[in-house]
C-alpha cells in the first residue's frame, strides 16, 4: 500500500474512531437518500469512507474506554431532563399569561469544577431548558457560568441546591465539589 | 383528520404572524434576530404538518434542510454582531 | 382508530398552546433577555410536541420502510440540541456588546 509505516500505526490506533464515524455517516446517508439501489449504496460507501478517513478526529475526541458507560448514564439522565423541560414550559406559560407578569430578572455567576467540553456543553444546554434560567456566557478554562434568571427562586436552584451540576458530574464521571464562591450582582 | 391538520396549519400561521411583529418592528438587530429564529422553528413544524396534509413526503426533506440553515444562519449572525467580522 | 386520532389531536393541541405562549412572550416581555427565555423554552417543546404528534399519526396510518419516522426523530433531536444553542449564541452576543438587562421598575424597551 501507499501508506507509510507511521501512518499505518496511526490508522491502527484510531481504528475504532474511524469505524464509529463511518457507521454514523452511513446511517445518515441511508436516512437522507432513501434509495436502496446498488449504485447509490456503493457511492455512499465510497463517500463515507473518504470522509471518515479524512476527518475522524473531529467527531469523537478522547479515550474510548468509558464512553459506553457514559452513554448509558446519559440515557438515564434524559428522562429527568425532559420532565424539567415540561416544568420549565409551565413556569414560563404562567409568567407570560399572568396579567401582572411576575418577573424580577437578575444575573448570577457561579463556578463549577467541570472541565471537559462535552459536559460543559450538556450543562449549559440543560440550564437553558430548565425553569427560569438561561446561560449567557461560559468560560471553559475556569468552569465559570454567567446565568440570567427570571426570579430569585429559580436562581437558588442553581446556586444553593446544585442538583443539576451533581447529576451532570455523575453522568460524565467528573468530580463535583459544592462551591460557595458565587456572586449575585444587580 | 385532515380537518385537524388544516386547523394546525392555520394556528401555526397565526403564531408566525404574531412573531412577525417582533421581526419587523422590534428595536435593534438582536430583537429582530430573535424574531427570525422563532419564525424558523415554527416553520419546521409547519412544514412537517403540511407534509401530512398534502400527503407529499418531500416536505420532510425541506424541513430538515430548513432546520440546519436556520441554525447556522442564527449562529453566523450572532457571531457577526458580536465581533463585527465573521472569522 | 378513533383513540389514535384523539391522542394525535391532543399532542398537536398542546404543541400549539406552547408555540402560542412563546409568541405572546416574545411580544409581552420587556427586554431581549426575558424574550429569549420565552423563545428558547416554549418553542423547543412546542415544535417537538407537534412533530411527535405527526410521528404517532404516521405509525398508525402508513406502513413500509420507516424512512420518514427516522427523519422526524432526527428532526426532534436536532431541534432539542440546536434551539438552546442558538438562544445561547444570541444572548452571549448581546451581553458582550453591552446590552444592559432590564430591572424591575424600569421602562420597557
Amino acid at each position: 500500500m501507499a501508506l507509510g509505516r507511521r501512518e499505518e500505526m496511526k490508522l491502527k490506533k484510531n481504528g475504532f474512531r474511524i469505524f464509529l464515524t463511518f457507521c454514523i455517516m452511513a446511517i445518515f446517508w441511508v436516512l437522507l437518500s432513501g434509495i436502496f439501489d446498488m449504485f447509490h449504496l456503493i457511492s455512499g460507501l465510497i463517500c463515507c469512507n473518504l470522509v471518515s478517513l479524512l476527518s475522524h478526529d473531529l467527531l469523537i475526541k478522547g479515550k474510548s474506554e468509558k464512553n459506553l458507560l457514559k452513554l448509558l448514564r446519559l440515557l438515564f439522565y434524559i428522562p429527568w431532563e425532559l420532565w424539567q423541560i415540561v416544568l420549565a414550559n409551565i413556569d414560563v406559560a404562567y409568567r407570560v399569561l399572568h396579567p401582572k407578569m411576575p418577573i424580577d430578572p437578575l444575573i448570577i455567576e457561579f463556578d463549577t469544577t467541570l472541565r471537559k467540553d462535552f459536559s460543559l456543553t450538556t450543562l449549559a444546554n440543560s440550564i437553558t431548558l430548565t425553569p427560569g434560567t438561561v446561560t449567557i456566557l461560559v468560560k471553559p478554562e475556569r468552569g465559570r457560568f454567567w446565568v440570567h434568571a427570571l426570579s430569585k427562586k429559580s436562581a437558588n436552584a442553581l446556586i444553593v441546591d446544585q442538583t443539576m451540576q451533581k447529576k451532570v458530574a455523575h453522568v460524565f464521571m467528573e468530580k463535583q465539589v459544592q462551591t460557595e464562591t458565587h456572586e449575585v450582582f444587580e | 383528520m385532515t380537518f385537524v391538520f388544516w386547523m394546525t396549519i392555520l394556528f401555526i400561521a397565526i403564531t408566525i404572524g404574531l412573531s412577525l411583529y417582533r421581526a419587523v418592528v422590534g428595536p435593534g438587530a438582536f430583537n429582530r434576530m430573535a424574531g427570525v429564529n422563532i419564525i424558523g422553528t415554527k416553520t419546521i413544524a409547519l412544514l412537517v404538518v403540511m407534509g401530512y396534509y398534502f400527503e407529499r413526503p418531500y416536505f420532510f426533506d425541506i424541513a430538515l434542510l430548513y432546520a440546519m440553515v436556520n441554525f447556522i444562519g442564527t449562529l453566523a449572525f450572532a457571531k457577526y454582531l458580536e465581533r463585527g467580522e465573521l472569522c | 382508530m378513533l383513540i389514535v386520532h384523539i391522542i394525535v389531536t391532543l399532542f398537536l393541541g398542546t404543541g400549539l398552546f406552547f408555540t402560542l405562549v412563546g409568541s405572546i412572550g416574545l411580544l409581552r416581555f420587556p427586554d431581549l433577555y426575558t424574550r429569549l427565555h420565552a423563545t428558547g423554552k416554549c418553542d423547543t417543546l412546542g415544535g417537538g410536541l407537534i412533530i411527535l404528534g405527526a410521528l404517532i399519526y404516521h405509525f398508525f396510518q402508513y406502513s413500509g420502510v420507516p424512512l420518514v419516522p427516522a427523519k422526524l426523530i432526527f428532526l426532534i433531536i436536532f431541534i432539542f440540541i440546536a434551539n438552546p444553542t442558538a438562544t445561547h449564541a444570541l444572548m452571549k452576543a448581546a451581553y458582550k456588546t453591552g446590552l444592559k438587562p432590564w430591572r424591575l421598575g424600569e421602562e420597557r424597551r
